[in-house]
């Protein structure tokens, strides 16, 4: 049995040998991405169904064209309204759902839980594609499989992650997944946007940026979302920028050979300078690369077939 | 009916009148006639005698009906989520003679005709029902109510709980009004400005579950607020559902130096943690949020050293269209008046709270702090009785919930202590099966 539960609904979940088996099988997709004809017959017949309850292009596209590239018919339906909202249980939503006999599901949603309250109704396969400020599993093994990449390690290596970590689903995966395998994460930001009890996950609180990255070799800015500033959590923009943004100056204090990770999109010049973003360092583009390749992989271990027959 | 009732060989507890003894309890006309300790009871009873109900309480627990002080029955309105009727149902299978009900039905009750539709409701109930008038008009906040004519129709204290009252000069104002009816204020105690998105407990479990956290001090800052202004204006105040170790220290506070607070506590808040809303179940949502072990120490050290006089369930149903939805969106609240009983008594078992204590809590201690007439069994007294089963192992199933709503996340649970038999005025209004 390759993976242990039929869901992928967060890192929390997984033990250093399945994130190894994810990332080891999201490298040999990565290959079919660079063919001619990009497409394996590995999933035909199976039906991917793309819940998005919270507007998304790039998470969407990523997972859609994995499918693609995996001969599954892929689905997108994108609701603007929760459950509670429309009147309807999620049971209810579950079992619509399931009436369309599809063999995996992949839910977004701004609300915390509501891919594992959906999985607990739903016979077929659930992926976490963020849910709220809770967790983003497959954006956390696409960014862990970049660094793994790039520095053939992520045992002992320092990460810095720079930014709003409350509201971040992001962090919350990273953290976890990159202390899971041994790295040590070191997280910073506004007092404000620091989630009590985060070293729980797996981190350290560092007082400021240059603290931060100070030796790390790898850097994560998280997307500031510009209307924080509005709910008292930030007093500028300006201010944020220049306590927490990365440029430059700030990033000669990070070891030589460190590499710069975004989730995506970015505000250029708030949390990251064009010229760090476009800079050498800057692997923002072979994430968005091997999202592809972890979605692919995942759908594989989830749903190709070797879970059932040794069930 | 039988006219005359008699509990007999049962174990008697009632703190209010100090007695701990296997006694006779004898029933006339609906009230308590006499007490005698069996061992030295020689009175015929009569067996078989026409008129004569002899009730075997040999090896049960017997005390006085207990009071919930916080409910809320959901009519008018809600009747889909529950009614007076069986939330009174509810109320009888768990124990309870009298239950209060919170004022924020639909219309709220606001005003005597709402009052009045309660009671006229309560008359065929199978417990006796007493409501809470509003504090504020519409549970607004704007404007008091009349509390005199609430009063006059029956309401025996003033609540805006499920809301704040977020206006400070306006808590003022109902405190020295209501003092002046003569009856309390419960305070529903929480700065919305600290709640904000807020769903459950701020802590390390928040944080992890990525739900939007409560802090203690949301709850801490307001009953802060709320004794200061009981202080200044004399009025007489009661505190909700106390959850926070910060709050039972401001009271006891306040209580020495002879501010007018009382405080209750429900059974969820000192049996769960936070740690229960892992696995997003929206039956582990209430507000206050469930907190952490710290707070439950605190709370069951007020509740020992009688900081916090009363146990109230905060009995809230709800439907599976407010629990079974995202849990940003689920309602707040549980049910609680068929676990209290039980849930409350493992808290003796483990030690942390003596049986004469928690009987007080759930009977005379609530009943004096609204200053209600039951609570006590002493002769005179309507016999409100409650027989307990302390021996009895039930679990919790959905199938035997009498409330309308089945949300609790105690389904499943194995409890000890049953109630076995509720008696209203000399009446049965319930019998365990």
């Amino acid at each position: 049995m390759p993976l242990t539960n039929k869901d992928m609904l967060g890192i929390e979940d997984l033990s250093p040998e399945e994130m190894e088996l994810i990332f080891d099988t999201a490298e040999s997709f990565k290959e079919v991405s660079a063919r001619e004809i990009k497409k394996v017959p590995t999933l035909r017949g199976r039906t991917i169904i793309n819940l998005f309850y919270e507007p998304s292009t790039r998470t969407r596209t990523s997972f859609e064209i994995a499918a693609k590239r995996m001969s599954a018919d892929a689905i997108n339906i994108s609701v603007s309204t929760s459950s509670a909202v429309k009147g309807e249980t999620l049971k209810d939503t579950a079992r619509n759902l399931e009436a369309m006999k599809p063999d995996c599901i992949v839910v977004r949603h701004a609300s915390a839980g509501t891919p594992e309250m959906l999985a607990k109704y739903l016979n077929c396969t659930v992926i976490n594609a963020g849910d709220g400020a809770h967790e983003h599993p497959s954006q956390a093994l696409l960014d862990i499989m970049t660094v793994r990449e790039k520095k053939g390690r992520i045992e002992g290596l320092k990460v810095a992650i720079i930014g709003d970590i409350m509201h971040s689903r992001v962090a919350r995966s990273n953290i976890v997944g990159f202390s899971r395998l041994g790295a040590e994460v070191v997280v910073t930001g506004p007092r404000t946007l620091i989630p009590v009890g985060i070293e729980e996950l797996g981190c350290t609180v560092a007082p400021n940026t240059v603290t931060a990255i100070k030796d790390a070799d790898v850097i994560m800015m998280l997307r500031i979302q510009l209307e924080r500033q509005g709910d008292s959590f930030l007093p500028s923009l300006r201010e944020y920028a220049t306590l927490w943004g990365l440029d430059e100056e700030k990033l000669k204090y990070a070891s030589d050979d460190v590499i710069i990770l975004h989730p995506g999109p970015i505000n250029r010049g708030v949390e990251i300078s064009s010229g760090v973003a476009d800079g050498e360092y800057s692997l923002i583009l072979e994430q968005v690369t091997n999202g592809v390749a972890i979605r692919m992989a995942l759908f594989y271990l989830l749903l190709g077939g070797t879970r059932e027959s040794s069930a | 009916m039988a006219n005359r009732v008699v509990i007999t060989n049962g174990r008697v507890l009632d703190p209010s009148i100090g007695l701990d003894e296997v006694s006779n309890i004898y029933i006339m006309g609906g009230r308590v006639a006499s007490i005698k300790a069996s061992a030295s009871d020689d009175s015929p009873l009569e067996e078989g005698a026409p008129g004569l109900d002899v009730i075997d309480a040999t090896g049960k627990l017997v005390v006085p009906g207990l009071v919930d002080i916080h409910t809320h029955l959901r009519e008018p309105g809600y009747e889909y989520k529950e009614t007076v009727s069986t939330g009174a149902g509810a109320a009888a299978a768990g124990g309870f003679t009298t239950i209060l009900c919170m004022a924020n039905t639909l219309p709220v009750n606001d005003n005597q005709s709402v009052t009045r539709y309660i009671l006229k409701q309560a008359e065929s109930a199978a417990v006796r029902v007493l409501p809470i008038g509003a504090v504020s008009l519409g549970l607004k906040g704007k404007t008091i109510t009349e509390m005199g004519e609430l009063k006059e129709a029956g309401c025996v204290a003033f609540s805006d709980d499920g809301m704040p009252v977020k206006d400070a000069g306006l808590m003022r104002r109902a405190l020295e009004y209501s003092a002046g009816v003569g009856k309390a204020i419960i305070t529903h105690a929480e700065e919305p400005e600290l709640v904000r998105d807020g769903v459950m407990n701020e802590g390390p479990v928040s944080t992890r579950l990525g739900l939007p956290g409560i802090p203690n001090v949301a709850e801490d800052s307001m009953i802060a607020r709320d004794i200061q202004l009981a202080e200044l204006t004399g009025g007489r105040l009661h505190v909700a559902h106390v959850s926070t170790r910060g709050g039972v220290d401001l009271i006891r506070a306040a209580q020495a130096r002879g501010v007018k607070v009382t405080a209750e506590v429900a059974p969820h808040h000192i049996t769960l943690t936070d740690s229960r809303v892992i696995g997003y179940d929206t039956n582990a949502k209430m507000n206050p949020p469930l907190r952490r072990d710290g707070d439950i120490e605190a709370l069951i050290e007020g509740l020992n050293d009688g900081t916090i006089g009363s146990i109230a369930t905060d009995h809230a149903p709800h439907s599976v269209i407010e629990k079974d939805v995202e849990f940003a969106c689920a309602a707040n609240g549980i049910i609680g008046l068929e676990t209290a009983f039980s849930l409350v008594y493992g808290l003796v078992l483990d030690g942390r709270l003596s049986l004469e204590r928690m009987v007080e809590a759930m009977t005379i201690s609530p009943a004096k702090a609204i200053g209600l007439e039951c609570g006590s069994i002493r002769v005179g007294a309507a016999a409100d009785i409650t027989i307990i089963d302390l021996g009895a192992e039930w679990t919790v199933e959905a199938d035997s919930i009498r409330s309308r709503s089945k949300n609790t996340p105690y389904i499943g649970v194995t409890m000890k202590g049953r109630v076995q038999q509720t008696i209203v005025g000399g009446k049965t209004v319930f019998t365990a099966s």
